[in-house]
């Protein structure tokens, strides 16, 4: 895949504070990569340093083959769309549209049709002699993509566009970007604290804690096949399971003796000796009644808590000691104090080396 | 289901308690405070509206009874004498209009970009430079006040107009630099960011976009250096030379006369006069006033 964008060893200092530390990411043509991380990452300061509104400390940035490390952001073929939309609000819609255009000193009917091309992508025609103040806030986000679209531009810079959003508008627009993505084709990073946005819209994602990137691979690798003990816990919600103990050959035994085997588990490397370790299993891989019985791990448990999510059912429990959640089909009665089998299958979840974190 | 509350329950808007003795008491002392205020005014009117036997009566409560006259008005602002000259206080009215509007707009417009700079801009030593300026606000005017003198006479302005205007646009940039310094502050910093993807550049980017969204602060910054720089007496009478006192001097040398008659309802009426200005400016700008005192309090 030809590489858009490109970062080789971008470090941010702000004074004695290290926000980056050599990073590195080669982002492919067209493909939609999500920033995804607590706030304080550095995911932010990342797009910002790609934009050009950031000077790096060190390490270069590529875009579009170009090496634009020094490039002010309107020669570095980027658009950004902003958390706070970050409309012009003394401009109509249009003129908040076609600014970037008038800055550069386009011609008026070239101006013109490429707003009216990006107000028809974007369903704003109705909108365009209105002030941002007079729009609602998917409109106004609507309008920020649009002047990212207007500029023509290779890469598209999103920096938590639907955190201000309701939890409607918020799918909605998700949908709508996602639709954009698949039409337009451009490169689009993405930055957001949201999990669920970054399963849905990423060809990869990239995770990051105190700026560095922990793992960067497709959503389903993320969610099955965490790296470590940081990403396992991050992604998914409900979070997963964790289960400390100990690992010794093909055998988990847990703080209080229960013993789990885990002998048809894909171990990165060939276990060595006894090492301190720790079990994650997610919610929706445990299972109840019969086919409990049938996975190599199960166990009679009593229900402690139970929260009927509406699609499905999440109940607590105690595992090897353990609080431990799973997922029940909604229709499963579950009552508090009720006794019954749950199991799994080791295969499904995640072993980490408790003292590195990694997986193992 | 039509449930009719019974007689007495509440229901709907509440009824209003009418007069009750906390209200009473509330007004009463508002009034009392506002007749406190207002008496020097109704005293400086009324005085000037009264010829002077009539104020030799003593009464200085006491509404105009005898004659009701405008010609201490008309004295104060053709014929007073202000020092040597008895041309009234309109040279001096005109002479605060020169020193005031250009001393407005001009530091006004450059508090506004080195605001706009120190925020958006951030140049090595920006901070440095800001504490500086911060430190200018704390020392008394009277000390800087010989250096300045010394500064202008070098510069060959001393007793010009325009060594005045220096001089106001010079000690209104610390308030005025810090005033929209806070207030870009407060303007989300992502529109500068998707301005300057647009492409925009410093000019642009305060002209196009951070002017338009800061008409309450410029309105704010105008009242404050208007009234300041109109009640102004010190730098006026030290730089401005003879020819261009500002009314307050002017006023002050025709009430501190210490030759003939002690003319108080002249005195009385140029003072409302030199007042006006400032009067006017705090009527007209309403709420914006009130902010203008906020933003002034930092002062001190």
């Amino acid at each position: 895949m030809q590489s858009s964008v490109s970062i080789r060893d971008v470090s941010l200092n702000f004074g004695n504070v290290q926000v980056l530390r050599n990073l590195n990411l080669e982002v492919g043509q067209g493909e939609f990569i999500v920033l995804l991380g607590p706030s304080g990452c550095g995911k932010s300061t990342l797009l910002n340093c790609i934009a050009g509104l950031l000077d790096v400390s060190g390490g270069q940035i590529f875009i579009g083959g170009k090496n634009v490390t020094w490039a002010e952001p309107k020669d570095r073929g980027i658009g950004m769309v902003f958390q706070s939309y970050a409309l012009y609000p003394q401009m109509t819609v249009e003129k908040n549209l076609s600014f970037g255009l008038r800055v550069a000193g386009m011609a008026k009917e070239e101006v013109n049709a490429r707003v009216k091309r990006a107000a028809e992508i974007l369903q704003l025609e109705p909108f365009l002699q209105r002030k941002p103040a007079n729009l609602s806030g998917g409109q106004r986000q609507r309008v920020a993509i649009g002047r990212a679209l207007v500029r023509d531009v290779d890469v598209f810079l999103f920096d938590e566009p639907l955190s201000n959003l309701d939890a409607k508008l918020r799918s909605d627009l998700r949908v709508e970007i996602k639709r954009l993505h698949q039409r337009l084709k451009n490169t689009m990073i993405y930055v957001t604290h949201d999990q669920i946005e970054a399963l849905t819209l990423a060809d990869r994602i990239a995770i990051m804690k105190n700026g560095e990137i922990q793992q960067l691979s497709d959503p389903h690798t993320i969610y099955n096949n965490p790296v470590n003990l940081y990403v396992a816990g991050f992604i998914g919600s409900p979070s997963m399971n964790f289960l400390q103990g100990t690992l010794s050959g093909t055998s988990f035994t847990a703080e209080d003796g229960t013993v789990i085997p885990v002998g048809n588990y894909k171990f990165t490397a060939p276990s060595s000796g006894q090492i301190k370790a720790v079990l994650g299993v997610r919610p929706e891989h445990i299972v109840l009644g019969e086919d409990a019985q049938r996975m190599p791990f199960s166990t009679e448990v009593e229900i402690e808590i139970v929260e009927p999510m509406g699609s499905d059912t999440l109940a607590w429990t105690k595992i090897a000691g353990h609080s431990v959640t799973f997922r029940a089909d909604s229709d499963v009665v579950l009552t508090v104090g009720q006794k019954l089998f749950v199991g799994f299958d080791p295969a499904r979840g995640s072993l980490f080396n408790a003292e590195t974190t990694n997986r193992v | 289901m039509a449930n009719v509350s019974a007689v007495g329950e509440p229901s709907g808007p509440r009824p209003s308690k009418g007069f009750n003795p906390k209200r009473i008491i509330i007004y009463g002392i508002i009034i009392v405070a506002a007749m406190y205020y207002l008496l020097p005014l109704y005293v400086m009117i009324t005085t000037s509206l009264k010829g002077l036997p009539e104020i030799r009566l003593g009464n200085i409560f006491a509404p105009p009874l005898e004659i009701i006259t405008i010609e201490p008005w008309v004295k104060a602002w053709t014929s007073a004498c202000t020092g040597l000259t008895c041309n009234g206080l309109a040279p001096g009215f005109w002479n605060s209009v020169k020193i005031t509007v250009p001393s407005t707009i001009i530091s006004v417009l450059v508090a506004a970009v080195s605001g706009y700079a120190l925020v958006n801009w951030r140049f090595k030593g920006s901070e440095f430079f800001f504490t500086c300026l911060l430190l200018g606000s704390f020392i008394p005017y009277q000390v800087m006040l010989y250096p300045m003198v010394m500064i202008t006479a070098q510069l060959k302005i001393f007793g010009t107009l325009w060594a005045v205007i220096l001089v106001h646009t010079v000690f209104g940039m610390p308030i005025l630099v810090l005033l929209f310094r806070n207030y870009f502050a407060s303007l989300p910093q992502e529109l500068f960011k998707a301005a300057r993807v647009d492409g925009a550049g410093f000019w642009r980017i305060f002209f196009q976009i951070m002017v338009p969204m800061s008409l309450p602060i410029f309105a704010v910054a105008i009242i404050l250096q208007v009234t300041g720089i109109w009640n102004d007496f010190l730098f006026g009478v030290v730089f401005a030379g003879t020819q261009n006192y500002p009314m307050t001097v002017q006023l002050n040398n025709i009430v501190n006369s210490t030759q003939g008659v002690r003319e108080y309802n002249v005195n009385m009426a140029a003072t409302i006069l030199t007042a006006a200005v400032p009067l006017i400016v705090y009527f007209v700008s309403g709420k914006w006033f009130v902010r203008g005192i906020a933003a002034g309090a930092v002062k001190g």
